[in-house]
């Protein structure tokens, strides 16, 4: 059977400058990206903060119009879909977004805005819905009294939730999580991990899990792939990135990841940039497992 | 002089706003001695922040403290005039914010930010203070420091920025040095070496250090002692490697079970529910409502303050009296 997804070479150029005394030039920000992602599992791209991850989560689904490449799914390259394809394909792929505080409209009642696809994709008639909707509502641990209130009358892991069984109201099989927890407190983070894991079961979802939190990656991925720059430099079995990293920038990465033994040995690796070749290609080292070195 | 360089006692601070009084800080004491760092750990909401405004007597209306005392090298430090006060402030104690970008005035050069510092407290002429910026620069581990010191904030990436903000708390030669999550907006790898940096400032300047945040894996690499706090009061204190190793409060042993680990795909411990707003919190015990070793009591009485041993206390119904259930470490949840 193909993988789920596809995805390759895919390109993200962003324009920059261009001003009165500056030359034109361009941002790599996603740089000739490419992996697969297989049905049921989930596989995180890590990286920080300007390594392209976001975007090739973004990309993929076309909130941002890649550059250049291919995003198949099941098959079909996505990137070339007209609109009204584009649309269908979408209850199939789904996005849940980082910021619970801003991605939910603070003007629609909850449980508007976990119907709205359903009225945007016209499924069911108005009954049907609103049953469908108190039954996302129970899915994600939410008590479906609530579904009048507005989004600044639950909390943060709440809000989560609601963005959460938004993205699952069309039942895709495909998710993007865009770091889903990053902005929740430390003992409502595993609340909500639990419930993506148990979801994951009930409902046989895929995910994409684009996250900075390596502690949390290691605990919920089967693959990972390392960015750095826009490009992919490590990629693998979870096991083999946390065990046996090869690129010096996951090596680097790995061991700033503060530990929460007070007693244990800490030894930081310090990245030489100098030592990254930017233009190296992936090659396999064992199997399954890349290095860009 | 004492051990003990800053000493709170009972500080509790209250807005008054109009959904009545909420009060952020209740009841805090703490000590930091000499050279130590204190790590203040909370989640969003705990007060963690509002402790550190307060002590430097910077909250904001409708905030005010309400009760307590803070003495900072014997002196109390509420009896301080305006001035007296400002003089604390960067001399006696400075400061780190977690946002440098938003601390630092986007008109002005780096060299200017420290100079500024310098002069307030009457430090020196400006040539003077110029020296004096690029050899803290250069003490903060900025390269080039010479160049560093006339680009302005923009020109800097986040974590050199923060080693900024890291020279200019250090610009006087304060005892003390408040850090409020000063890595939470970097990157990993940064944040690896701002802890790194901040270690070595510690050493280098003799310095204290009150680190508020709210990752245990910082406190863990960073701090000497811990104190937990959770909906405005500390519930637990004590040296970093015996409350990891021991937590005795049901939130701590709580917060260090959440964080991943243990089998990849296991379902990880979750603390239920969520933590309670101060306009409505329960009676007794604010934990009680998401505590898995409740009992009656719990919701009758906020605890005491239980000592535990010379240098830990909690404040929980499970350690209060005689049937206080110290927990072995093998009881934690790994």
């Amino acid at each position: 059977m193909p993988p789920l997804v596809e995805v390759r070479h895919l390109v993200k150029h962003f324009p920059r400058g261009g001003g009165l005394f500056r030359p034109k030039s361009v941002v790599r920000a996603v740089d000739d990206v490419s992996f697969d992602i297989e049905e049921g599992e989930t596989f995180a791209l890590v990286g920080e903060s300007g390594s392209g991850k976001s975007t090739t989560g973004r990309c993929m689904l076309r909130l941002v119009e890649p550059t250049s490449g291919q995003v198949r799914f099941r098959g079909e390259d996505v990137l070339s879909f007209p609109g009204a394809r584009l649309r269908a394909a979408r209850r199939e792929m789904q996005m849940v977004f980082q910021d619970p505080y801003s991605s939910l409209n603070p003007r629609m009642r909850a449980g508007a805005i976990v119907e709205e696809p359903l009225v945007i994709h016209r499924i069911g008639a108005t009954r049907e819905r609103r049953e469908r909707v108190a039954e996302l509502f129970r899915l994600v641990g939410l008590d479906p009294a609530h579904l009048d209130r507005y989004p600044h009358e639950f909390s943060g892991g709440q809000r989560q939730r609601i963005g959460l069984a938004r993205a699952l109201a069309l039942s895709p099989s495909f998710i993007i999580a865009d770091e889903p927890v990053s902005a929740l407190d430390v003992s409502i983070q595993a609340q909500v991990i639990n419930l993506l894991m148990d979801l994951q079961q009930q409902l046989r979802l895929t995910y994409l899990f684009v996250a900075h939190d390596l502690r949390l990656v290691r605990h919920i991925s089967s693959r990972v792939a390392v960015m750095y720059l826009g490009r992919i430099v490590e990629m693998g079995a979870t096991a083999q990135i946390f065990e046996d990293a090869h690129h010096p920038y996951t090596q680097a990465l790995l061991s700033a990841v503060p530990v929460t033994d007070p007693d244990a040995p800490r030894a930081r690796i310090e990245l030489e940039p100098s030592s990254v070749d930017r233009e190296a290609p992936l090659r396999e080292i064992a199997a399954g497992h890349w290095v860009a070195t | 002089m004492s051990d003990v360089l800053l000493a709170v006692d009972g500080l509790t601070t209250a807005f008054d706003t109009r959904a009545g009084r909420l009060t952020a800080v209740q009841g805090v004491s703490f000590e930091i001695r000499r050279g130590e760092t204190l790590g203040l750990v909370g989640e969003s909401g705990s007060g963690k922040s509002v402790t550190a405004f307060s002590l430097i007597r910077l909250v904001q209306p409708p905030g005010r403290v309400t009760a307590g005392r803070v003495l900072f090298q014997g002196r109390d430090l509420a009896s301080l005039s305006e001035d007296e006060m400002r003089e604390v402030r960067g001399a006696g104690i400075g400061f780190v914010f977690q946002e440098p970008m938003a601390a630092l005035n986007p008109v002005m050069r780096v060299g200017d930010h420290i100079a500024e510092a310098l002069r307030v407290h009457g430090l020196g002429t400006r040539a003077e203070a110029r020296a004096r910026a690029i050899d803290l620069l250069r003490a903060v581990r900025i390269a080039d420091a010479e160049r560093r010191v006339d680009d302005y904030p923009h020109q800097l990436s986040g974590g050199m920025r923060q080693r900024v903000m890291i020279a200019i708390a250090l610009a006087c030669r304060p005892p003390l040095v408040i850090a409020d999550e000063p890595t939470t907006a970097l990157d990993v790898t940064v944040q690896a070496q701002i802890l790194e940096l901040l270690r070595e400032m510690k050493r280098e300047f003799g310095i204290s250090l009150l680190l508020i945040t709210h990752d245990l894996g910082v406190v863990a690499e960073t701090a000497d002692r811990v104190a937990i706090m959770y909906a405005g009061r500390i519930v637990e204190q004590g040296p970093v490697r015996d409350i990891f190793r021991r937590p005795a409060h049901p939130y701590t042993r709580g917060l260090l079970a959440s964080i991943p680990g243990g089998v990849a795909g296991s379902r990880l411990h979750a603390i239920e529910g969520a933590v309670p707003n101060l306009a409505s919190l329960p009676p007794g015990c604010s934990f009680a409502p998401r505590c898995l070793e409740r009992m009656p009591v719990c919701a009758a009485a906020f605890p005491e303050v239980t000592l535990l041993g010379p240098e830990r206390s909690v404040r929980c119904h499970l350690h209060a009296g005689p049937g206080s259930r110290f927990p072995d470490p093998d009881e934690v949840p790994a």
